[in-house]
């Protein structure tokens, strides 16, 4: 006999799930609808109200978002081929090699996922400008190449392995690299999109490193550029704010409403130790 | 194959860093400079025609002017530029930064290569007012750029609707008060929908309050910048006047009230009457809906208002090719002509006299009287707050007046703290 | 020729940690323990070169009344923000693996605040939050509650900065749950109501109990998370007013390259360090524990 009450509730979870659904979405719906519409019509929400692009025109002219979009893809597509290789050679270390000092090679590691370079700012500015990288954006990126997150994830990958494939191609002569190549890398495929993505997003949003280290429009991803174009000192008003946040996120959004099983997977299981 | 695999991966480095380093031969004079915003409107774009004037008028020098976001970020920037070894020759930075920059060993004083007559001549153009923040120690450290005073500005539409006259705006603080409680308008069930004034108290918290203790007869700091006055009772009684705005007369709302969207909050008709940079004039005209007025600032026992904004400094590291580059580049910036047209894109005051003579800005003014309302203030106007470890006294004083005008301490003991805390850092440099 | 591979393995193994070794240290050891060393030193100046000072920093820090509203201020944020947003996500998960109408919708909904960057986010809420024309002051107008400086004001200031934070994090904790919850056999469920059990009964005794390891998980991450990420603060308040809403690691930044006093920056670092350190034990002693339990 089924609880009979469960019907009802199930409806108020319905109606919740769909109540919280709308209260999450509503900021960026809001910031659609003021980059849209003329000033005016900011906080009156009249369908007849007339549509515009101006916005993002004014956007658009007002701030370089075209270098920044530029830089940010830089940025992360450096970063990522950096982690992709450093972590992959590394993690098939981990996975794959007996080795004096692995133990605390291993726990070394870890120590950097419970603190990252986010919180490191001050020392690592230093090391950053003695080695003359300020202002680059090989200088934002180069403290996240070396990832612990990465290597972890890999690492956990290719234990996975399974030992008789190894042995097969071992047997027919290829050497360890090329075990590497042809064996682990493939395998571990759906590891590299995961972290890919999980890398891609955090490194596009990321910004109290970037504005440490940028000091030029050459340099500064859109995050920091959006900072001081939406500083409310620039004096652009909401509408243009609006329009400009709205091209900052918008390849990362789209990307994520068309792929958005891929992400949510992603993200699940980069999560999971 | 092992050898093609770690081939691919050092080409791949190599690829990476070789994104980075872009580099292009140098035959000019290259002069790089960071510059703030701190008002409305599109000044990058302003100052990217000035400095496209100045390349054509001079082709062996090239100049890369950056935006880099407030006062304090571009400070930041432009040292951190210093730090890590880059070329940075010049810069305009906040006009009170100067001690922090000389403490640093940053800059060079102008008296050190700007010294042909007519060099002298053109140092001694600005008006006197804004040479103050210039001057430490004896020598001429920037050059006045994007300067400005407060000025309130007041919505004439408002003051017709009250049956006050839309020309006369108030002239001293009590009329001020009364003024103000006229045009705060309440709605049936009691809630305010437009209130009588606004001074801003984020951002640049410390220049209001400077504003409103020049006029209350005391000054903050000594010129010298290694004393400061903030336990004064005069200094005491006008943080306690800006609280009672809001709690005893009415007219403001209470909390803090931030800087950077007031303008539209004007625009709006949010508030009636509001302090601001006069460097916001161009901004609020263009925006602005209805008629509006600009006058000084009131009284209590004497006009006033500090002097705000940037100057132009030039920075040690330079070469002398460099700083006589530089030096061109600055002078080029405030002749008078592009004062005059520099002035009228942004609402900053001209610099120097002799721009009010140009004929753009004498009909510029004869049209728009506004626009010369910080100019005839400067009679009254004195140095804006500036001290040796700047950034850290004005958070001193900025936390304090937050923490009355949000309903914390009493204006004496939030003072007297901030008091301590700045006597600490500043017995070092006496 | 099996001697040779022997010594090879190893050789081979550290070739290949090698760069990313080389970078993690540079970037996260050599600063742990370079930080900790400055946080001894005095910042050098122009004619005032640095010099050892013992704990003079430490002393002053513990003088300074900013850094005590700050370590309260992200007490006080993680406190909140943690426990609203881990509810949340529970509840967000449950609903997104059940037969929820439009459930694609709903979930896209949830999980897009995770991939925005809180500083467009930031933007967009600042106009939330203005008094009288933005619109949550509108919206209060309809009920006739009169207006008020969210951002402005010592008593709410944090707490709009601890909504956003709610908003921005439990799209993404729901992901670890719904994982979890993915796990669970739905016939489990169906048996239990079957039974005779409620909704609420089920999910108290036999859902949640076994969500416990990824609360462990999502706690720790959160924690860090709310010392970690400061980007909003940059543009909401700068901290204000009168330090209200700042957070440990913006109070660093200001103090490390606005006053440019990197001895005293590092100081507060440190003790950034010991906060992180904690939530790590924490989270060790668990894998342990799990790890036994097997």
């Amino acid at each position: 006999m089924i609880n009979r009450g469960s019907d009802w509730m199930q409806k108020v979870e319905v109606l919740a799930a769909w109540l919280l659904a709308f209260l999450w979405a509503a900021p960026l719906l809001y910031a659609i609808w003021a980059a849209f519409h003329p000033m005016d019509f900011i906080s009156r929400f009249i369908l007849t109200a007339p549509l515009t692009v101006d916005n993002f025109r004014n956007a658009w002219k007002v701030a370089p978002f075209a270098r920044y979009f530029f830089n940010t893809f830089v940025l992360v597509s450096i970063t990522l081929v950096g982690q992709f290789i450093l972590c992959t050679m590394a993690a098939y270390a981990f996975a794959r090699f007996e080795f004096p000092g692995k133990e605390i090679a291993f726990l070394l590691v870890l120590v950097q996922i419970m603190i990252m370079p986010d919180v490191l700012i001050v020392q690592n500015y230093k090391t950053i400008s003695s080695l003359g990288l300020v202002d680059t954006i090989l200088g934002i990126g180069l403290p996240y190449m070396a990832s612990a997150f990465g290597i972890f994830l890999l690492r956990q990958a290719f234990k996975q392995v399974p030992k008789e494939l190894v042995e097969a191609a071992r047997v027919e002569g290829a050497g360890w690299l090329s075990v590497l190549w042809k064996v682990y890398i493939p395998l571990a495929k759906p590891t590299y999109v995961a972290y890919g993505l999980v890398s891609v997003s955090y490194h596009w949003n990321n910004f109290l490193w970037p504005v440490i280290i940028t000091n030029s429009t050459e340099t500064r991803p859109l995050t920091v550029g959006l900072s001081i174009f939406g500083a409310p000192e620039s004096g652009v008003n909401f509408s243009v704010i609006s329009a400009g946040t709205l091209l900052a996120v918008s390849p990362l959004l789209i990307a994520f409403l068309l792929f958005q099983r891929q992400f949510v997977q992603s993200f699940m299981r980069s999560g999971i130790k | 194959m092992k050898k093609g695999l770690s081939k691919a991966f050092l080409s791949l480095f190599v690829l990476a860093f070789l994104l980075m380093g872009v580099t292009a031969a140098q035959a000019t004079v290259n002069l790089n400079m960071y510059y703030p915003v701190a008002v409305g409107g599109p000044i990058t774009k302003v100052i990217d025609d000035m400095i496209g004037d100045f390349e054509k008028a001079n082709p062996d020098i090239k100049v890369k002017a950056v935006y880099a976001g407030n006062y304090d970020d571009t400070r930041v920037k432009a040292l951190a530029a210093l730090k890590a070894n880059q070329p940075v020759q010049l810069s305009v930075l906040f006009s009170i930064d100067v001690f922090e920059l000389i403490d640093q060993g940053v800059i060079v004083p102008f008296d050190e290569f700007a010294t042909s007559a007519e060099d002298k001549k053109w140092l001694a153009s600005f008006y006197p007012a804004l040479m103050e923040n210039s001057k430490a120690k004896g020598k001429i450290w920037g050059i006045p750029f994007q300067r400005s005073t407060i000025v309130m500005y007041h919505n004439k539409d408002a003051f017709k609707e009250v049956g006050l006259d839309p020309n006369k705006p108030p002239t001293t603080w009590k009329d001020m008060v009364a003024v103000a409680q006229k045009l705060t308008k309440k709605d049936a069930s009691g809630n305010v929908t437009r209130w009588g004034l606004h001074i801003p108290s984020t951002g640049y918290a410390y220049w209001m309050f400077q504003a409103l203790c020049i006029q209350n007869g005391e000054v903050l700091m000594n010129l010298d910048g290694n004393r400061t006055y903030f336990d004064k009772p005069a200094v005491v009684d006008a943080l306690q006047f800006w609280r009672d705005l809001a709690v005893k007369h009415k007219v403001m709302p209470e909390g803090t009230i931030d800087w950077g969207t007031l303008r539209q909050k004007f625009l709006e008709g949010a508030t009636a009457m509001m302090w601001h940079t006069t460097g916001n004039l161009t901004a609020v005209r263009e925006g602005a809906k209805f008629d509006f007025g600009v006058s000084m600032l009131p009284a209590s026992k004497r006009l006033g208002s500090p002097t705000g904004g940037g100057n132009f400094y030039i920075f040690k590291k330079a070469t002398p090719e460099e700083r006589k580059a530089a030096l061109k580049l600055i002078k080029f910036m405030t002749e008078p002509e592009l004062t005059a047209k520099w002035s009228i894109a942004t609402g900053y005051t001209a610099t120097r006299a002799d721009a009010y003579e140009t004929d753009v800005l004498k009909k510029y003014v004869s049209e728009f009287p506004a626009a010369a309302v910080a100019r005839d203030q400067f009679k009254y106007a004195i140095a804006e707050f500036a001290t040796h470890e700047n950034a850290r006294n004005k958070k001193f004083l900025d936390d304090a007046i937050q923490n009355v005008l949000t309903g914390g301490k009493s204006a004496k003991d939030a003072l007297k703290g901030a008091q301590g805390q700045a006597e600490r850092v500043l017995k070092a440099y006496r | 020729m099996k001697l040779q591979r022997q010594i090879a393995g190893p050789v081979y193994a550290w070739l290949l940690l090698l760069p990313a070794a080389v970078l993690m240290v540079a970037f996260t050891h050599y600063p742990i323990v370079g930080g900790f060393i400055a946080s001894f030193f005095s910042t050098g100046r122009e004619g005032r070169p640095s010099k050892f000072i013992g704990l003079e920093n430490y002393s002053s820090m513990i003088a300074d009344p900013v850094f005590w509203q700050v370590l309260q201020n992200n007490a006080i944020y993680a406190l909140g923000v943690i426990p609203i947003s881990v509810s949340l996500a529970i509840f967000m998960a449950v609903c997104v693996n059940g037969r929820l109408p439009g459930r694609g919708i709903v979930r896209a909904a949830y999980f897009t605040p995770t991939i925005l960057p809180m500083i467009a986010v930031a933007n967009i809420w600042l106009f939330f939050y203005t008094p009288q024309i933005g619109l949550l002051d509108q919206i209060c107008g309809l009920f006739n509650i009169p207006s008020h400086s969210w951002l402005g004001d010592t008593k709410t200031a944090l707490g709009c900065m601890m909504v956003l934070a709610v908003w921005k994090d439990a799209g993404f904790f729901m992901i670890f749950f719904l994982a979890a919850l993915q796990g669970i056999p739905p016939e489990l469920e169906e048996a239990a109501l079957i039974e005779g059990a409620g909704r609420w009964y089920f999910f108290r005794r036999v859902t949640l109990p076994l969500l416990m390891p990824t609360m462990l998980f999502v706690l720790v991450n959160a924690t860090i998370n709310s010392f970690k990420l400061v980007d909003h603060i940059f543009i909401l308040t700068k901290g204000g007013p009168d330090n209200a809403s700042s957070l440990l690691l913006y109070y660093i930044y200001e103090v490390a390259f606005g006053f440019w006093d990197t001895a005293y920056a590092s100081t507060l670092t440190v003790v950034l360090l010991v906060i992180l350190c904690l939530a790590a034990i924490t989270q060790f002693r668990y894998m342990e524990k799990r790890v036994h339990y097997q």
